[in-house]
């Protein structure tokens, strides 16, 4: 047999000119792919690592006290530190006193343990009238706290460039004088109960979604089409409005002298002046999240319905099925992939929800999401809220990219 | 839907219970829209229907909260709207170029990674808006674009394309390829073949998509919210500082405002689905 090389009409073989034809078609997709790409990562991967970065990033107070970090490594942290510590703790004090950059050193140390704010200060103030020589004793003698090994083993603890303090304490865990992983005390564990809260209401919000949705997508599914068209605006209307108008209806709704409460009182279920309060806690953002979210499971599992032959529920009550039986062992089995595309989608979407419960949540209602602006905009802990906003993150990227696997992105359907 | 008359009894009585839960399931998402547009005709400064108003007094109306709206003194309103529409403006039409390139190269065959691109550029859609939010302040801050309007057309861009990249890839899944490779036999240069042939055919899924980003950044408030300055205000921003501070007739006028509008929205939104449909031969 011979084996003569077939010749594309520029002279190449044939396999060779495919390959290369193959090539250009990827570069001529990846090319129009790129300028999104190249966007999205400068604007917005790249901002994202950072935040990661910022939350572990100690350095600002390592290049303020350069000298002491140092001369303090080598210390065993038992017995109090040699003259060489106090040397040069007072060669970085002398130099931020001088320009005057020493107020910043005192919240960051002040974190790691209560009391350095006045320490500090007192010192500061004090390092004019300082001798050449025996630091170590001058200091005791400015602030006795300089001679309580806590304070110095707390100064060494902030010493490194990294840190993961910022998520011991998202979880209500800290650092205790030795460098032991400890609980927060007591009256300061408020974290766990919010990751916990955010957590139940998500999974609630996606369980309500799931029994309101389950049947009226099943009836605009199986409904003519000038009829499901109809009532698909029910769904549509609120998945196009503005969320702080929906927002603003159940604020309408929940408040004390509003119509459901005229309602309950109407039913007699509870007298005109002792309203029950519906809103500013957890009721308020339950309710209101699960009526915004809802279209968003009703979508997904239409659009599964809507491919699921009516022949197929006939077939099983001719074979003999009882409706309820040939619903449960034909239908449901088939809208499972819906069920699992909308419930990760209300879930990735409640779990992370802000504007609702910032206004009808009140502090019982409030969610992780409305912590992280918390410390972004009023206690500028920024280092702290992009730690929480990590952990957030790599919590809902782990679902999202369960929800790629089972359902796949590009079946995510928009209206 | 009615039932054949040979129904029995007990599937009677389960058919409509069944359909009086529907019924119910639709109440509880359309009726909280519709309890805004009476009050904000409210003749009192209540958040609460005041007996004329239950009594269809039309003394109980009135246009007060619509006139205070456009000319109240300091109100944040006029400068609010100019502020979101030429921020979703730009943002619209910057989610939509660059989310139709791209969703056009990750519709092709050719396309190496595909899941992994999809994934990335469909992510700011998934990660939540109070992380986007302060990831972008970071860096809007870091290059001097915090608090201006080109940092916020840019922020919405980038929450505006995974809508795009979705709408258009989902238009062009049914797609025949064969049209394209007729214009390029017969001459035409990819530039011309996409502007009179594949964009023509795609255009209802490209609007679409557009409508989702123009809606994405008239609607955006948590990212806005660390983005916005005093004069980079929009009416989002106006409805939350307002809603934080108590319920106002004011904002149930501007409420409904918003309503009418995603209600047009909503209509032309449906309009260019079924063009699309009908154009890419797709009966149902």
């Amino acid at each position: 047999m011979s084996t003569e090389q077939i010749l594309s009409s520029d002279g190449l073989p044939l396999e060779v000119s495919l390959r290369k034809a193959e090539r250009k078609n990827k570069l001529k997709a990846l090319f129009l792919v790129g300028p999104l790409f190249l966007f999205l990562i400068i604007t917005y991967v790249f901002p994202i690592g950072d935040m990661l970065f910022r939350s572990i990033d100690d350095r600002k107070i390592t290049k303020m006290l350069p000298n002491t970090f140092t001369a303090i490594e080598k210390w065993d942290g038992q017995n109090l530190p040699g003259e060489p510590v106090y040397a040069a703790l007072y060669e970085d004090l002398a130099y931020l006193k001088k320009t005057k950059t020493y107020g910043k050193i005192i919240a960051r140390l002040n974190y790691e343990k209560g009391g350095f704010s006045s320490l500090i200060k007192k010192t500061v103030r004090k390092l004019g009238k300082f001798e050449d020589g025996n630091y170590k004793e001058q200091f005791i003698n400015v602030h006795k706290r300089w001679g309580q090994p806590e304070y110095l083993v707390a100064l060494k603890n902030a010493a490194p460039n990294w840190t993961y303090a910022k998520y011991l304490k998202g979880v209500d865990l800290k650092f205790d004088q030795n460098g032991d992983i400890v609980q927060q005390p007591e009256d300061r564990r408020i974290h766990k109960i919010l990751w916990l809260r955010t957590l139940k209401v998500a999974f609630w919000v996606t369980i309500f979604c799931f029994i309101l949705a389950y049947p009226i997508s099943y009836l605009l599914a199986t409904l003519p089409m000038k009829y499901s068209n109809l009532l698909m605006i029910c769904v549509l209307l609120p998945f196009w409005t503005s969320l702080l108008v929906r927002t603003s209806s159940w604020m309408v709704l929940l408040q004390q002298q509003g119509p459901i409460n005229d309602l309950i009182v109407m039913l007699g279920l509870a007298a005109n002046d002792n309203r029950p309060e519906l809103m500013y806690n957890v009721i308020g953002t339950f309710v209101a999240m699960t009526q915004i979210l809802l279209p968003f499971m009703v979508l997904p599992l239409y659009s599964v319905m809507k491919t699921i032959s009516p022949s197929l529920m006939r077939a099983g009550k001719s074979l003999g099925g009882t409706p309820f039986v040939a619903f449960r062992k034909i239908y449901f089995p088939l809208t499972v992939p819906g069920i699992g595309a909308g419930s990760l989608l209300v879930f990735i979407l409640a779990i992370g929800y802000y504007i609702t419960p910032a206004l009808v949540g009140g502090a019982s209602g409030s969610l992780i999401s409305n912590t992280i602006a918390y410390h972004m905009k009023s206690s500028l802990d920024w280092s702290f809220a992009a730690a929480l906003g990590t952990m957030l993150l790599v919590g809902v990227l782990t679902i999202y990219w369960i929800y790629n696997k089972l359902v796949g992105i590009d079946n995510i359907k928009l209206g | 839907m009615s039932l054949p008359t040979y129904t029995a009894w007990n599937y009677r009585i389960w058919h409509y219970t069944y359909l009086t839960i529907c019924g119910l399931v639709f109440f509880f998402l359309i009726a909280p829209l519709f309890i805004i547009l009476p009050l904000s005709f409210n003749a009192e400064q209540y958040i609460h229907f005041s007996a004329k108003m239950l009594a269809l007094d039309p003394e109980g109306f009135s246009l007060r909260w619509y006139e205070d709206m456009i000319y109240g003194t300091k109100n944040p309103w006029g400068l609010a709207a100019k502020n979101s529409i030429i921020i979703a403006f730009f943002a619209t039409i910057g989610s939509t170029i660059l989310g139709t390139v791209a969703a056009l190269g990750l519709s092709s065959r050719h396309m190496p990674y595909k899941a992994a691109f999809m994934a990335l550029l469909i992510s700011p859609m998934i990660v939540p808006l109070i992380i986007s939010g302060t990831a972008i302040f970071f860096f809007m801050a870091k290059v001097g674009l915090a608090a201006t309007h080109t940092g916020i057309v840019l922020a919405h861009i980038i929450l505006g394309t995974p809508f795009v990249v979705i709408t258009v890839t989902a238009t062009l899944t049914g797609f025949d390829h064969s049209v394209t490779r007729a214009a390029a036999s017969l001459g035409s240069n990819p530039v011309n073949t996409f502007m009179k042939i594949t964009l023509p055919l795609i255009l209802p899924g490209v609007i679409s998509g557009a409508l989702f980003a123009f809606v994405t950044s008239f609607d955006e408030v948590v990212v806005v919210l660390f983005l916005a300055g005093l004069e980079t205000t929009t009416i989002p921003i106006q409805m939350w500082v307002g809603l934080r501070e108590q319920l106002s007739p004011t904002i149930m006028a501007v409420a409904t405002c918003l309503i009418i509008m995603s209600t047009l929205i909503l209509v032309s939104a449906e309009l260019l689905r079924r063009r699309s449909e009908r154009l890419r031969g797709i009966n149902r």
